[in-house]
């Protein structure tokens, strides 16, 4: 299990709820940064993924690696959360 | 009624691919009528509505509603009556007579009936640039990706509903949009095009332009180059990012070669009994050639196309002597 799950969001993204809605139905809990109530954190967002779209996925292993996942992408985020 | 689990269920009366409106309606019919029912969704539980901002035109909303909203509704509806749905995609369709075998990413299912209801994705517009600034400043998704562009300048691409509908949407964050339509006129609807006249401090439409070049500096779009198609010049547009709405891709490459017959651009063709060239395998929604890729159209045919399934059911059970 990894240590940490945090998803960049916004209020209006359908890729963001499925993401959640996966995390979810496989027993993960997560980190939400909405950046629509958080429009200071986008430069955060842009930092990890060097993307500007949302979701953005950052899942932090035992080891503290980290693995970045935008868009929904479930080739990625299934084995980066196992 | 205890919902089966996907995970361990792998025989079902109908698997429907796709989790969009004519998905999500059909399977509304078939669990009513006991016939279990799993649907894969590779992408967006709604699909293409479900990325839409609002949707104004779907009866029984007289206010309208908001796409994520429409496909939540939808998914409750469906689930109340036992639809299961599976997050994972289908890559290949096997016909073994009386099942048909589906390779999916969660292992193979059989299924009596199946529903391709595969739904569109955007299409690219297929200039320099669009590949290398793939979401880095060009984008298919305005309510994903809007939010980045907060006082920025934008560009959007196309002249249909969509390109209308998300432009509108990206007034919220945008503080100036230049919406490139190549044709002489926008194909949008009348009543988007008057919404449209209401954010002309903030959009402006340039006709008979093409989109020829996206280009960027240090990683960033700064541009559009395009051609004023009346005069042969050459126009800039400076911008910050690009929404691309050209039209519809169908969702069909895993059924290229298969015996599941498809049209010249990729859309399965059908009967009238939405039946197409693979018997038990039926298509609805705008996966089928000749939709009218509308939402409320996907729905009717998402309930017609189950009617048709359940009547392919009874003659199955005749044929086989099973019981559906």
């Amino acid at each position: 299990m990894p240590k940490d799950i945090t998803i960049f969001t916004t209020n209006t993204c359908g890729y963001c709820v499925m993401v959640k809605k996966w995390l979810g139905a496989k027993g993960h809990n997560y980190q939400e940064v909405n950046l629509d109530e958080h429009p200071e954190r986008q430069a955060e967002a842009l930092a990890v993924s060097g993307q500007l779209a949302v979701p953005v996925t950052v899942v932090t292993k035992q080891d503290d690696s980290r693995e970045v996942i935008v868009g929904y992408n479930l080739a990625k985020l299934a084995p980066a959360v196992s | 009624m205890t919902t089966p689990d996907a995970s361990t269920k792998k025989a079902w009366d109908l698997i429907v691919v796709g989790a969009g409106p004519a998905a999500l309606s059909a399977s509304i019919y078939t669990t009513r009528e006991d016939i279990d029912t799993l649907l894969f969704e590779r992408g967006v539980i709604g699909g293409l509505a479900g990325i839409t901002d609002w949707v104004d035109n779907y009866p029984g909303f007289p206010k309208g509603i908001s796409g994520l909203d429409l496909s939540e509704n939808l998914r409750l509806q469906a689930e109340r009556f036992g639809a299961v749905i599976e997050l994972g995609e289908v890559t290949e369709i096997i016909d073994k007579g009386k099942h048909k075998i589906l390779k999916t990413t969660s292992g193979d299912y059989s299924a009596k009936a199946v529903l391709l209801a595969l739904g569109c994705d955007y299409k690219k517009v297929g200039v320099p640039g669009e590949q290398d600034y793939f979401a880095r400043g060009v984008h298919y998704c305005a309510t994903c990706d809007g939010a980045f562009y907060r006082d920025k300048r934008l560009v959007v691409v196309g002249g249909g509903n969509s390109a209308v509908q998300e432009s509108i949407f990206l007034t919220r964050y945008a503080s100036h949009i230049d919406i490139l339509c190549r044709s002489d006129k926008l194909r949008a609807s009348d009543v988007l095009q008057q919404e449209l006249k209401k954010h002309s401090d903030k959009i402006t439409v340039h006709l008979n332009t093409t989109t020829d070049e996206i280009v960027g500096v240090d990683n960033k779009v700064t541009k559009v180059i395009g051609t004023q198609t009346t005069t042969g010049k050459k126009r800039e547009f400076a911008t910050d990012g690009v929404f691309v709405f050209v039209g519809l891709l169908p969702n069909s490459q895993f059924l290229k070669g298969s015996k599941i017959k498809l049209d010249k651009l990729g859309f399965i063709t059908t009967g009238t009994d939405l039946e197409t060239s693979m018997k038990g395998v039926f298509a609805a929604g705008d996966i089928r050639s000749g939709a009218t890729m509308q939402i409320a159209s996907a729905s009717g045919e998402g309930a017609t196309a189950a009617l048709m399934i359940r009547q392919y059911l009874e003659g199955h059970k005749l044929t086989f002597g099973e019981q559906v």
